[in-house]
């Protein structure tokens, strides 16, 4: 099987239904993505395809041929996923850190469809995120920040 | 992670191997033998770090290492899990020794407590215990590298002074840097403790500053973090396990066909269960081995097993509050008692009586429990996310029947671990499948469903109160019944009562002036695992006892941060002992007392700080709590605003803390932040049910926590200025108790409808809206 991921087609051998998550995580031993839940319900697996946002521990890997597959190993080369790494660093958002992967995915996705996202915008948009640590007020400060910047960057 | 590059470290005390190995090689002896305190004599009560599992280490040769190119490295002994400990402990030993941060690298110690001391990561006692030998360890090493540059110029020690990353010579201004003195360094003889010169607080260039950003932040935003369920090694095997639904349940048979024909399936194998009182060890169950983690997912999915469920079967979680709320009513062992509760009863002009129900609660770490074993000649190494590195390789060498120097517990980051990871069952279950497989590395990982369903839940309560007032509303009696099972139920037969832990997170150590005050604790059994949560028994006390204040104040007529505030009473400090709390959260009564003034304090600051009493729109309402745990003392004012249709929102909470001097001042805030939203979740919406002994959640659908749009939206952290020569309170968890109570107060005050019962869940639909009065 073949798949493009982060721009560079990778080869593998897998069941047609195995989730994109475990494609990422044991065969090609990406483990920046993180498994949560397995439900699409904590969002700690957030990835892009075609540039949307999706929940890999439930996206088919055979659903994406042709498609262009983009994980947190990447952000930093994404000119809004690196805004919004800096913004997350800058305002101290961790704590553990473990959902921050998958927060950064939906962050990035959000600010390129809505580049001034507003308070309903973030919640719309960020609802799907888990963060156990509770680090949600340091988010939606951090992507208003990655926003602005985005924004006076041209 | 944990390695580092062996070829440029020059450790300080002359090794160019990878400094940990070095260390066992040549300081180990020297490291036990000249730092902790002698344990034969004990005599004397032992608090604080000194009464832990292998005390404190602040020998620098145990945790600090000088390269030539001058790059530092600190070790970090305990483990991170959000709460920043890898950047506040070696921040402090880099203070201390005048290094530039800019230059210190952070290395993660494995678990071995000779080496570093203790190193459970619980209890809110990280930086408590460790800022001061951290800091002596840092003085330690910067006297030595003073002492060689000296040597080096010929003059005298006194001439010489460590300033930011190289040593000066006063006199004739020369200088030398960290890297140039590191061999020279190592030849001498680690400093006594006492004979250290620790720097004045005006001299600190990182500690109590906050502006030490995150050493992991750049790791974690990049996707490189590598927590316990991350790890990669060449031809692992990747497992799951079917574990038995309810606790002390085992195998009765099972068919394996289906699973092992599911492509990647490897091994089905049998792990042998631990009846109760299992302790850290595994429940048992059948794992599937395969080569990825989703071919164990569905080959555990094709598995047939029949279980023999065992004697808690019974746990239903209704008829169980049935059981406890008679238990509430019925007079049990007393725990603390002053005056003469039932006289003042009779005589009092009004009685007041209120129950409250607070559920079982999993912790739920976003990285579910997940553990890496490897066994190659007789040796196992860990990979894992841990809590408690030496309880993790003492449990595994005697499940292996190694002996635990065999043993090397590699300790990741942990996303999240909120109590659960300080018990290593599922690491047993890694080393026991490794062993399976002839020592080939095996991943255990949980599933969300298996962490909800197999875990060491929060205890259960039932909180019933009881008050007597005069006739000016102020009590005269008080009475506490808690009941709920105990933490110790894990560890040996089920005692049936509040451990003296327990009881003194906020039950029988009550602040208030009352002259007659009765605490009684009647007998509960456990019926599944119970175990530690952020916070712990603060959790229903701090609700009980802070919702029952706020109906005795409506009760009266009051307002309800005046009447805690005349409950507290004028500012003391009172011997725990006299409240009936001979733990203190370990600490010396002398050192630690419980101080009146300072929980004043922080009701004072934090209704100053919200507004209290300010107008409000109708349907919104003010709500507030104090609590002290972990010696530390915090009070919130939470603001809800609830709709028509019970629809509850959290525009803001103000917390206000004095845990004394904040050594990460960053930090600090954004564990309260957390603190906050998890006081929320287990406020709004987080519940743990039985039925026929098995857990009736089974993910975030339905076991829930707080997301983005539930959080408060705003939170302000008010944190009470001190010295540094004040003792040092906890953080991590003061901040959860307060929350959930300030948080039904406020509701009360907004809608006039009282919460007795968590999750509040749709119990404000229920009632539909009838906004009262403002807060
Ligand atoms: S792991 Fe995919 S949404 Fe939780
Ligand atoms: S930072 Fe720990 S779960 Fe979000």
């Amino acid at each position: 099987m073949e798949l493009d991921v982060n721009g560079q087609m990778r080869t593998f051998d897998a069941q047609p239904e195995m989730p994109l998550l475990w494609v990422l995580r044991d065969l090609l031993r990406m483990t920046g993505t993180k498994f949560g839940c397995g439900m699409a319900l904590c969002g700690a697996c957030t990835v892009h395809v075609d540039g949307q946002p999706v929940r890999s521990c439930i996206t088919r890997v055979s659903t994406l041929a042709g498609k262009k597959v983009t994980t947190i190993e990447a952000m930093a080369e994404d000119s809004i996923g690196k805004r919004v790494q800096a913004a997350w660093l800058e305002l101290g958002v961790p704590q553990c850190g473990y959902c921050q992967a998958g927060q950064i995915m939906s962050a990035t996705s959000l600010i390129r469809q809505n580049p001034r996202p507003q308070d309903a915008d973030i919640d719309k948009a960020m609802s799907g995120n888990i963060c156990r640590c509770g680090t949600y007020p340091r988010i939606r400060a951090a992507i208003k920040r990655a926003a602005d910047n985005a924004g006076s960057a041209g | 992670m944990n390695s580092m590059d062996d070829s440029d470290v020059q450790v300080i005390n002359v090794s160019r191997r990878a400094f940990l190995g070095a260390i066992s090689a040549v300081g180990l002896v020297l490291v036990v033998g000249c730092s902790r305190r002698d344990t034969a004599s004990a005599d004397p009560p032992k608090y604080g770090a000194d009464s832990m599992p292998h005390g404190w280490v602040d020998n620098p040769l145990a945790f600090v290492a000088i390269a030539a190119d001058g790059t530092v490295t600190v070790v970090c002994h305990r483990s991170e899990m959000g709460q920043g400990v890898r950047t506040s402990l070696p921040m402090v030993v880099a203070d201390e020794l005048e290094a530039d941060w800019r230059r210190v690298q952070v290395q993660q110690a494995p678990g071995d407590e000779q080496r570093f001391g203790n190193q459970d990561t619980d209890g809110s006692r990280s930086v408590r215990h460790f800022f001061a030998p951290m800091r002596r360890c840092g003085a330690a090493a910067r006297t030595m590298l003073e002492q060689a540059a000296a040597a080096h110029w010929g003059v005298p020690s006194g001439e010489v002074t460590a300033v930011n990353h190289e040593v000066v010579h006063g006199p004739t201004n020369r200088r030398i840097g960290y890297g140039e003195l590191a061999v020279a360094a190592s030849h001498l003889k680690v400093p006594a403790g006492d004979t250290l010169r620790l720097k004045a607080p005006s001299q600190f260039r990182y500690i109590g500053k906050g502006e030490v950003r995150l050493v992991d932040g750049p790791d974690i935003v990049a996707g490189r973090g590598m927590y316990g369920i991350d790890t990669v090694l060449d031809d692992m095997l990747f497992a799951v396990v079917a574990r038995p639904p309810v606790y002390g349940g085992k195998v009765g048979s099972y068919d394996a066909a289906a699973a092992l024909k599911v492509p990647g399936v490897v091994k089905v194998v049998e792990i042998p269960g631990t009846p109760p009182p299992s302790e850290f060890q595994p429940l048992g169950g059948v794992a599937v081995i395969a080569r990825n983690t989703w071919a164990a997912i569905q080959g555990r999915q094709a598995l047939k097993i029949t279980w023999q469920d065992g004697p808690n079967v019974v746990y239903d979680s209704k008829a169980y509050r049935a059981t406890l709320e008679q238990a509430a009513r019925t007079p049990g062992e007393v725990v603390r008692n002053q005056g003469d509760v039932p006289a003042a009863m009779a005589r009092a002009a009004r009685r007041i009586e209120a129950e409250y129900y607070i559920p079982h609660m999993a912790q739920t770490p976003m990285e579910p429990p997940a553990a890496t074993a490897r066994i190659v000649d007789g040796l196992c190494v860990i990979w894992t996310a841990t809590q408690a590195p030496q309880a993790t390789r003492d449990r595994v060498s005697k499940r292996l029947a190694m002996p635990s120097e065999n043993v090397t517990v590699n300790v990741t980051l942990l996303g999240g671990g909120f109590g659960r990871k300080s018990k290593p069952d599922y690491v047993v279950e890694a080393a026991l499948l490794s062993r399976e497989m002839k020592g080939v590395p095996v991943k255990v990982t949980w599933t969300r469903e298996d962490d909800v369903q197999h875990g060491y839940y929060h205890t259960v309560s039932v909180e019933h109160l009881e008050a007597g007032l005069d006739a000016a509303g102020k009590p005269v009696a008080w009475l506490h019944r808690s009941v709920a099972p105990s933490i110790r139920s894990i560890f040996g037969p089920d005692p049936r009562h509040e451990a003296p832990f327990e009881r003194g997170m906020g039950l029988v150590n009550v602040p208030f002036g009352i002259a007659n005050l009765r605490v009684e604790n009647p007998a509960a059994e456990a019926h599944t695992r119970i175990g530690w949560y952020r916070s712990v028994s603060n959790i229903p006390h701090a609700f009980a006892i802070q919702s029952f204040v706020a109906e005795l104040a409506a009760a009266a007529g009051r307002d309800p941060k005046d009447y805690l505030l005349e409950l507290i009473g004028p500012a003391q400090r009172v011997d725990p002992r006299t409240m009936g709390d001979s733990w203190n959260y370990t600490e010396s009564p002398e050192r630690y007392p419980f101080d009146t003034g300072r929980l004043r304090r922080v009701i004072e600051t934090v209704s100053r700080e919200a507004g209290w009493g300010r107008k409000l729109p109708p349907g919104q309402g003010l709500g507030i709590a104090a609590h002290y745990s972990f010696v530390t003392y915090v009070a919130a004012v939470v603001q809800v605003a609830v709709s028509g249709k019970g629809e509850l929102t959290i525009p803001r909470i103000d917390v206000a803390l004095d845990c004394g001097p904040q050594v990460n001042p960053e930090r600090v805030r954004t564990q309260i932040e957390g603190a906050c939203v998890m006081g929320v979740s287990n406020a709004l919406a987080s519940e743990i049910t039985f039925k026929a002994g098995r857990v009736e959640q089974s993910n975030f659908n339905d076991y829930q926590v707080a997301r983005i749009d539930a959080a408060p939206r705003e939170i302000r952290v008010h944190l009470i200025a001190s010295d540094f020569d004040v003792p040092l309170g906890g953080v991590g968890e003061p901040g959860v108790p307060p929350i959930a109570p300030a948080l039904c107060n406020a509701i009360f005050a907004a809608t006039g409808k009282r919460i007795r019962q968590l999750p509040i869940r749709d119990q404000l639909a229920a009632h539909g809206s009838q906004p009262a009065a403002n807060g």
